[in-house]
């Protein structure tokens, strides 16, 4: 994709109207572009206005319910720049912290979603945990002044980048065109560290997906996707379809 | 019929609440202030929860998206970067891509969202039907609409209030495949002009 088409996806970009795909390179691409940041601030605020076709009260029990059940969450602490954090080390106790994001907390998320009726705040227990840390995890790699890139061609027209933010301590797979595994059989993805493969979570089915790579990425050498049995091994039983050496990323 | 908020939806423009004090809001919410939350969700269910019905159709299921997103900007005020963009817009945004994350799992999930649509598509629109009857700014943007190409108000309206890719869009106007994006995108810049002149 040329620069110049890239720019002229800010509008769809703007109303969500890109798939995953397509919005994890926008978003890489933003990053790095101040004039794209600009125009969607601009065409969101458009956005905005449009809206306002379709204001609709929500029904009233839920500003009591939201209110009684903001009392059981602790916001989130600012993100100190993680241009800072880079050069640091990231302490065991945050690393076991961090460990819980992953392709798990994806699954507890959609979970989640199917659970939470309009009538509890029980469920609002199970949100606070995750999913909107999860929903933001891929973005803040792809958008991280850090993030650098490994893409892979695969048989067929299938394509896999791993983009690892080192200050993020993640890294984020992004497929296109992915073959469904074998029947019986699902992909794994792994985080190299001092030559031992650790899992790093299983692909979820689908060609095109976005996905976090569960683990600290920070500090790993490489990152790889095998075939293996349906649940997935503790180390890889079959030699890696695609292997991402971070050394040569860029 | 007025919904029970204390802010009227009519007074949500950007001149209104402001984005300036929305972001005061946003920086108070980040510090735990309850009071500051329930302004902010006085100011601004209305416009989150029109357009999440709009789009995800179903009423239980769109409650359920904006209760989500307003926990999750509870959750992540602190997180709200003023130099990428307006409070309004990113207020917003959380909002609209969780339902079209919504309807698009449903969809890729195979749920059976066609049983929806007899029951619950009428209600939506009818009180949208009020809603646009109450608000001056609505008026407003139902002028600068006429402002559009119908290909781009199409367009535009598709992705934005169906949820659809541009993709999507471009096979359903019969356009050029990568065309629709251009279209959505002069839709939004005409609209913001129009919009513009008319304050």
């Amino acid at each position: 994709m040329t620069a110049h088409d890239i720019h002229a996806l800010s509008g769809a970009y703007a109303v969500d109207a890109l798939d995953d795909i397509e919005r994890a390179r926008f978003e890489e691409h933003l990053a790095v572009c101040a004039d794209c940041r600009d125009e969607v601030a601009g065409l969101r605020d458009s956005a905005w206005m449009l809206a306002s076709l379709t204001d609709t009260a929500p029904p009233p029990e839920m500003r009591d319910r939201l209110l009684a059940g903001i009392k059981e969450i602790r916001p989130l602490p600012p993100e100190t720049a993680p241009r800072h954090r880079a050069d640091d080390t990231v302490a065991p106790s945050t690393e076991a912290g961090r460990r819980r994001f992953g392709w798990r907390t994806f699954a507890a998320a959609a979970a989640v979603l199917a659970v939470v009726g309009t009538g509890t705040v029980a469920a609002v227990e199970l949100i606070r945990d995750d999913s909107s840390q999860t929903l933001t995890t891929a973005e803040r790699v792809l958008r991280a002044d850090d993030a650098t890139t490994v893409a892979v061609d695969l048989p067929g027209k299938a394509r896999a980048r791993v983009v690892r933010s080192v200050s993020e301590n993640r890294a984020v797979l992004v497929t296109s065109g992915m073959p469904a595994a074998p029947s019986g059989k699902v992909y794994e993805l792994w985080l190299q560290h001092d030559n031992v493969m650790v899992p790093a979570g299983l692909m979820p089915k689908g060609s095109d997906q976005t996905f976090v790579l569960e683990g600290d990425a920070g500090n790993a050498s490489a990152a790889g996707i095998t075939v293996e049995p349906e649940g997935g091994s503790d180390e890889p039983t079959s030699a890696p379809i695609a292997l991402f050496d971070f050394s040569q990323a860029t | 019929m007025r919904p029970l908020s204390s802010v009227p939806s009519g007074d949500s423009s950007p001149e209104g609440t402001g984005s300036q004090g929305l972001a005061g809001l946003l920086r108070r919410i980040a510090r735990g202030d309850e009071e500051a939350f329930a302004a902010l969700y006085d100011a601004t269910s209305s416009r989150l929860h029109g357009l999440v019905l709009r789009v995800v159709r179903d009423p239980a299921q769109a409650e359920e998206v904006t209760q989500e997103t307003f926990l999750q900007v509870w959750r992540t005020a602190s997180r709200y970067d003023e130099s990428l963009g307006s409070a309004q817009s990113w207020l917003l945004t959380l909002a609209h891509r969780r339902a079209v994350d919504r309807v698009r799992s449903a969809e890729s999930a195979g749920r059976n969202d066609t049983a929806y649509h007899g029951t619950t598509q009428t209600p939506p629109h009818d009180t949208t039907a009020e809603a646009v009857e109450a608000s001056l700014e609505a008026r407003r943007v139902h002028t600068a609409l006429e402002t559009l190409t119908a290909v781009q108000r199409e367009a535009l309206q598709l992705a934005y209030f169906g949820g659809y890719t541009h993709t999507e869009v471009a096979a359903m106007l019969d356009l050029p495949i990568g065309t629709a994006k251009t279209r959505i995108r002069d839709g939004l810049i005409r609209l913001r002009d129009a919009m513009g002149v008319s304050r």
